[in-house]
């Protein structure tokens, strides 16, 4: 289907034909107290030259930097062959799936992600993705409410470990249904066991793997602990660690329950921090709870394989007020690059991804707790990030080493006014060895 | 024409009640209700032994097009399910009266049945569905 504008002279003809003066006249039942009389907080038009010069500009100022930094988004190798495919026409302007006739390239694709994702993740079923990670534990939450069976309980036991953004997000996402957060605390940058049988009782436990500090969490205690409380477990995971260790699916003796995270490892490039995609997966029980597009596959009269969007009822053009969400989307254009991503990689090349960057980390910190005054601050195993504590406020060190080329990590005094020495670093598979031995050497230089 | 028995009672949301010889009342929907629908694909009954007021959403009928609210008839408790939904939702289309019932209530008072419409009364709501 062609993109065709119109001329002016069609726009011309057009109004003849239906006896109208002009476009604005079609406006007419919008009272003009409420008409928004132009754009005036906007500047005007620039050409195509400078846009390009004013791009630039900004472009050099991000680029040329060494990246240690992680904490949610990553710089992981993306092949090239991802997005020149992904860019292709075909993928890059299709419409939204809701004519099955119409959309059969897409809805296969979307199928394919989908089959992908539960096999990463080892659960039954997976949507067609939701914004991104935040908002996808938002709607994990909204999920487990509406499929508890056991009363009207709005309380969900949050792990103190989670990244801050994405609970932030999912708070704001369910606080207007009523949801009450309480937080598992945290002991040596880990969920302690012996702290969950204070928590009040509550519809399900949110845990990270691994968490917001890079470390792992005892995952089969705490999902079985969870569901011998009688909650469901809502697993936030990173895709690539999950090529490498434990899937949700295969937590504890059933599994959590709810599956969500960012996909931004999976081939989406780091772009100052967005867009990103969320996927979201769960247990068959529990498939008609979920929110999003799902494809489905089938057969047509005629016997031959069809895609075609799938348990309708759940969604907003059926369900309106009643429907699991008011998302009616997905981030058609993330999943296609991610698609493509894993089908390239294969599971082999997202292991061996993965543990290149674990390796990479523990090099790193090797290197940087030879430094003197620099330590570890938590003592568990970490995937592909971990955190020091350093001699100087963080701050000040991020900024002196960003002052000489090197985006050295996050400084957790963003998030928690507490931990004023402290520093999250990550290093993916990109990193070198030359690069950590030029991070160390910065590193020296600066707490001299 | 949608067959409408005369021995049930109705409410004008296109359920049918039977009250049974134990006191009991079954609940389905009828077959101008399924007619409407289209094929039924799923069906999401009530948690036996919950209690439900009189105009109640009780139960959701899934078609390929469409979902729709149930409501409970009169005031009561569930006391079964019709479990031959779970597998097999399209007995809600090939028997509405019969084995496509829905759920079975224990009413708070039996006497609330008279509230109801009945045959005539359901054709003329019928009757005037139709555009």
């Amino acid at each position: 289907m062609p993109f065709i504008p119109h001329s002016s002279g069609d726009v011309q003809d057009m109004l003849a034909t239906i006896g109208v003066a002009d476009v604005d006249a079609l406006f007419d039942e919008i009272p003009p107290a409420i008409r928004a009389k132009g754009l005036t907080q906007t500047p005007p038009g620039i050409s195509e030259l400078e846009i390009l010069q004013l791009m630039q500009e900004r472009a050099d100022q991000d680029s040329g930097r060494i990246c240690f930094l992680g904490a949610g988004c990553y710089d992981h190798h993306i092949p090239a062959a991802v997005w020149d495919l992904a860019g292709r026409g075909e993928f890059l302007t299709a419409y939204t799936p809701y004519q099955a006739e119409a959309s059969q390239g897409t809805l296969q694709l979307i199928y394919e992600y989908q089959s992908m994702m539960t096999r990463l993740l080892a659960m039954d079923v997976a949507n067609a993705s939701v914004y991104d990670g935040g908002s996808g534990l938002g709607e994990a939450i909204l999920m487990a409410l509406r499929a508890n069976k056991k009363g009207e309980g709005r309380r969900i036991l949050v792990a103190g470990s989670l990244h801050p953004l994405m609970r932030s997000a999912a708070y704001n996402v369910s606080r207007l249904q009523g949801v009450e957060f309480v937080t598992v605390p945290v002991v040596d940058g880990r969920l302690e066991s012996a702290a969950l049988s204070d928590l009040p009782a509550a519809v399900s436990l949110v845990i990270q793997q691994p968490n917001f500090f890079g470390g792992l969490e005892a995952v089969d205690q705490l999902t079985d602990w969870a569901h011998a409380a009688g909650m469901s477990v809502i697993a936030v995971v990173n895709p690539l660690a999950m090529a490498v260790l434990k899937p949700p699916g295969q937590w504890g003796q059933t599994g959590a329950d709810i599956v969500c995270g960012d996909g931004q490892p999976l081939g989406i490039p780091m772009a100052s921090g967005g867009p990103s995609f969320g996927f979201l997966c769960c247990k068959q029980a529990i498939v008609r709870q979920m929110p999003g597009r799902i494809i489905g596959k089938t057969v047509d009269l005629e016997g031959r394989t069809g895609y075609a969007l799938t348990l309708q009822a759940r969604e907003q053009h059926i369900r309106r007020a009643k429907a699991t969400s008011n998302i009616c989307t997905n981030q058609g254009l993330l999943v296609t690059a991610a698609t493509i991503h894993l089908a390239m990689m294969g599971p082999e090349g997202l292991a061996r991804a993965a543990k290149a960057s674990h390796a990479n980390t523990r090099q790193l910190v090797a290197a940087l707790t030879d430094v003197p005054g620099v330590q570890r601050t938590f003592s568990g195993p970490f995937f592909h990030e971990a955190v020091l504590t350093l001699p100087k406020p963080a701050v000040e060190v991020r900024d002196a080493l960003l002052a000489r080329g090197l985006l050295a990590g996050l400084p957790l005094s963003t998030y928690d006014s507490t931990r004023a020495h402290e520093l999250l670093v990550c290093a993916t598979e990109k990193r070198t060895t030359r690069d950590i031995d030029t991070y160390a050497r910065l590193l020296r230089e600066v707490l001299a | 024409m949608s067959d409408i028995p005369r021995d049930l009672k109705y409410a004008a949301s296109h359920e049918w009640s039977r009250l049974e010889a134990d006191g009991t009342v079954t609940v389905g929907i009828t077959d101008h209700a399924q007619e409407a629908l289209g094929d039924v694909v799923y069906v999401e009954l009530p948690e036996v032994g919950t209690h439900f007021d009189a105009q109640g959403e009780i139960a959701v009928v899934e078609s390929v097009k469409a979902a729709s609210d149930i409501y409970s008839p009169v005031s009561g408790k569930v006391i079964a399910i019709n479990d031959v939904l779970e597998d097999s939702p399209e007995t809600v289309n090939q028997d509405p009266y019969g084995d496509g019932w829905f759920f079975r209530l224990l009413p708070d008072d039996p006497s609330d049945l008279g509230g109801l419409l009945d045959a005539d009364g359901y054709a003329e709501v019928c009757a005037n569905d139709e555009h």
